[in-house]
């Protein structure tokens, strides 16, 4: 129903529920994988179609609904809200994996190493442990296989080369997303759908940059998540963003499709909005992550 | 407003769904709402479902305190049952209970028709079940369910069995639960006030919710960030909080404390916001330092994300660590005072009545000062030395919580039923219910100050005979606390299937319309008890009210 100032309420939701149950099925599957269960991996990938099933309804209702008409301008602000609380909520995440980096690098491997108050924790637990940064710990945890035996030699991630192009393609798949916006906002649809399939390629190539350089650091460097706290951070950093790449270039490409479709017009397009902060969030995670995991 | 109306009919032209005005039928209408006032409701009852499920661990606990040696229950369950009461009852009791309040309430606070985002309302009510299911199910599991208390502290929470993934995702479901809620809070906030309802006008319990909106969607994704690495720790090989490969158990604790203390105030934030929309009703007066309360409330968040490593003082803290803690957190003590002081003011020289509500509000004013003020005790880095890890600190958090967090619920639950059902509550069996219960958190929590100031650790299951009479005073208090809250399970359900036959008014209580607002009217007080399915579907526009001075 509307209300007579035309504020939209849904009255009844079948997908909420159903998608919960989804991702419930896919948390359950993945414990139970973890725990040895061989059925582990196939109720997850059930919960996983299952949810994705279910936003492709959800998500479709709100397009229809949108394009319909439905919704005004009020709504439109508390979807935007949404989202700018959601994105924030993202940061704070990201927030914890550059903290942890930041409090190892600093504080707790130049602690091991003697510095401060670490003298003793030093001479009582490894007194040869030179610290410093990269490292894979006092026990020389992971690295490159030598005789089917990880050795504990690894080599570090360079800041140019992949991660260079890498930054290139996403600070261009920006400026990609920017030109379309401002295709759809003056009606131009040529050059709106132009500009998001040169964003999702951007995307793309950079996911595939990034696998290729995660085949060269678990086959050639030695570098993997086991490669003590240097392996874990760098992983759990570019892995993460990584994965929220995927998901961002998923969004643009459902927003491309509509696009397509001849949906948006340059007073109600929450959803392409929505995908481009996400986009840019995305970005600027990537940023951080060039300067303090590659660069620095 | 003719135009309006018509414009109104001329959409359900277009409708063809003909139940668009009601609720769906069955048990349907509770899966597939979104309807505020249903959410809302759903969330109270599971709230005051775990209540029960929580509170009966707390009896398993104190039951085997009673006397030293092991009586009933083997150590590692006892460790488990500390574990899951505490998670238990801050992600399935309180905090739901306070996003139920928030769901019923805050739209017919500020007049709005909705929340902003029903869905989504919808799918976080369902997540957290979901998240508090999974938990649950961790007891049944090989190796027990998690005990390593509610903090989850590596490296021991890492010998947990089979419950450890589970409890990682019941952690990472419950956060998505509470980042949604939190964001619909926030949207419906900012978003969908009636005109007139500027911000500096909004009930306090309004203004408290936007606040702790903020710290949940701002610390919920650090827990998530936290607990996933534990995860990887435990399968995937890193060593976030493994020294031997570069990491710290400690950082741990300081990402979880980056969480956790940000978490207690979302706990206790709305229970200010409750006492602050209560004690002005029974006082007959105008709360007292409107603004006051505001800016004290922002301060009492902006502070809890800066004095987490106070929690940590004994791990091992560069010195300069600690003091910084040290005096950050005495800081806390000067908003919340002006929060005392103020409500302390609002009942000064005013008409009081002491129906329930104001009876549990007055209580948690008197129980949560005494909960602050051993705060401040163990806020002193040396004498924190000595109470860490004591039941002293046990009896601290408790003091903030079942007097002052539990109780504004309880209150919150007399204040509104009258509002939410349509019928009054039965007095004398409210009065018996808050009786028993102030006496009896006393008996129960008071004496664990004496036992942890005399050394008797936390979390174990045995102790020294010479903490033997304070624990059995304990658990005496204990169990007749928990048997009391039956009266209030009991007050629920008798008030929804009518109660003492007595019809709630619209305002309920003498005053309520005037003084249970912010600056303007009390709206909730104006709608019809109960309030139909749909309230405010037309925009109130709310007068500013003016006080003499």
């Amino acid at each position: 129903m509307s209300t007579s100032h035309g504020y939209y309420i849904p009255h009844r939701a079948t997908w909420p529920v159903l998608a919960t149950a989804g991702l419930v099925c896919m948390a359950v599957g993945f414990a139970n994988h973890l725990n040895g269960s061989p059925s582990g991996m196939n109720i997850m990938m059930m919960g996983l179609a299952f949810f994705i099933v279910m936003v492709a309804g959800w998500f479709t209702l709100q397009a229809t609904e949108s394009e319909s008409g439905t919704y005004n301008t009020q709504v439109g602000i508390s979807f935007r809200m949404g989202m700018m609380w959601f994105i924030f909520s993202e940061v704070m995440f990201f927030a914890v994996f550059f903290g942890t980096l930041w409090y190892t690098r600093n504080l707790s491997v130049p602690w091991l190493g003697g510095e401060g108050t670490g003298a003793a924790t030093k001479e009582l637990l490894w007194p040869d442990y030179e610290a410093g940064w990269p490292t894979n710990g006092p026990k020389h945890l992971g690295g490159k296989l030598v005789d089917g035996k990880p050795s504990g030699e690894f080599e570090p991630m360079g800041a140019f080369g992949l991660p260079l192009l890498n930054t290139l393609l996403l600070l261009s798949s920006g400026v990609t997303v920017t030109w379309a916006h401002h295709g759809l906002l003056a009606k131009n649809r040529d050059q709106l759908i132009k500009g998001l399939i040169a964003t999702v390629t951007l995307g793309l190539l950079f996911v595939l940059c990034q696998a290729t350089e995660y085949h060269e650091a678990y086959t050639e460097m030695g570098l993997q998540l086991g490669s003590g706290i240097y392996g874990s951070t760098f992983f759990m950093l570019t892995g993460f963003h990584g994965f929220h790449v995927c998901v961002g270039a998923i969004i643009l490409s459902v927003v491309l499709f509509r696009s397509w479709k001849g949906h948006f017009k340059p007073e109600n397009h929450f959803a392409f909005e929505g995908a481009a902060w996400y986009w840019h969030f995305v970005d600027v995670v990537w940023l951080g992550l060039f300067i303090f995991v590659y660069l620095i | 407003m003719s135009a309006v109306v018509a414009e109104h009919d001329k959409h359900h032209d277009h409708s063809h769904d003909d139940h668009d005005h009601g609720p769906a039928k069955g048990i349907l209408r509770w899966i597939i709402t979104t309807n505020h006032k249903d959410i809302g409701t759903l969330y109270l009852v599971f709230a005051l479902v775990m209540f029960f499920v929580g509170g009966t661990m707390a009896l398993v606990i104190r039951a085997e305190l009673f006397e030293p040696g092991l009586q009933f229950v083997e150590p590692q369950f006892f460790n488990s049952m500390t574990t899951m009461h505490a998670l238990v009852m801050v992600f399935g009791a309180v905090m739901p209970g306070f996003v139920g309040l928030a769901n019923w309430m805050i739209p017919m606070m500020i007049g709005a028709p909705d929340m902003a985002l029903p869905r989504m309302n919808n799918m976080s009510f369902w997540m957290l079940v979901a998240g508090i299911l999974l938990l649950a199910s961790t007891l049944f599991m090989e190796g027990g369910a998690p005990a390593s208390g509610w903090t989850l502290y590596p490296p021991l929470v890492l010998q947990t069995g089979k419950a450890l993934p589970f409890a990682v995702f019941s952690v990472h479901l419950l956060g998505i639960s509470s980042i949604m809620g939190a964001i619909n809070i926030i949207a419906t906030i900012f978003n969908m006030r009636a005109p007139g309802m500027t911000l500096m006008r909004m009930p306090m319990f309004v203004w408290t919710w936007v606040i702790t909106a903020f710290l949940l969607v701002a610390v919920m994704p650090v827990f998530a960030g936290a607990v996933t690495m534990l995860l990887t720790d435990k399968f995937f090989e890193t060593s976030f909080f493994d020294a031997a490969g570069g990491g710290d158990p400690v950082l741990y604790q300081h990402i979880f404390w980056f969480f956790g203390h940000p978490e207690v105030y979302i706990m206790i934030l709305p229970t200010f916001g409750v006492a602050s929309t209560i004690i002005p009703v029974f006082a007959r007066k105008p709360l007292f330092g409107y603004s006051s309360m505001v800016y004290a409330t922002a301060a009492i968040a902006f502070l809890s994300f800066i004095v987490w490593a106070h929690h940590m003082f004994t791990v091992g803290m560069p010195i300069v660590g600690e003091l910084y803690f040290m005096y950050a957190t005495m800081l806390i003590a000067i908003p919340t005072a002006v929060k005392v002081f103020n409500w302390t003011a609002t009942m000064w020289k005013g008409s009081m009545t002491l129906e329930t509500p104001m009876l549990f509000s007055i209580a948690f004013v008197a129980l949560f000062t005494l909960g602050g003020f051993t705060g401040l005790m163990m806020s002193i880095a040396p004498s924190d030395l000595q109470y860490h890890d004591t039941y002293f600190i046990v009896a601290h958090f408790h003091y903030t919580l079942v007097p002052a967090s539990v109780f504004m619920l309880m209150a919150a639950g007399y204040y509104w039923l009258p509002k939410w059902t349509g019928n009054m509550y039965n007095e004398k069996v409210g009065q018996l219910h808050f009786w028993l219960s102030a006496i009896s958190v006393n008996i129960l929590f008071f004496p664990q100050h004496f036992l942890g100031l005399a050394g008797m650790p936390r979390r174990i299951p045995d102790y020294n005979v010479q903490f033997a009479d304070w624990n059995m005073i304990s658990s005496i208090g204990g169990f007749i606390f928990g048997i009391s809250q039956l009266l209030f399970l009991y007050i629920v359900i008798d008030t929804i299937r009518g109660g003492t036959g007595i019809k709630a008014t619209n305002e309920v209580w003498d005053g309520a319309v005037q003084y249970g607002g912010g600056g303007t009217v009390g709206l909730e007080w104006t709608l019809p008890s109960p309030p139909p399915y749909h309230t405010f579907t037309e925009a109130p526009v709310v007068v500013p009210i003016e006080y003499e001075h």
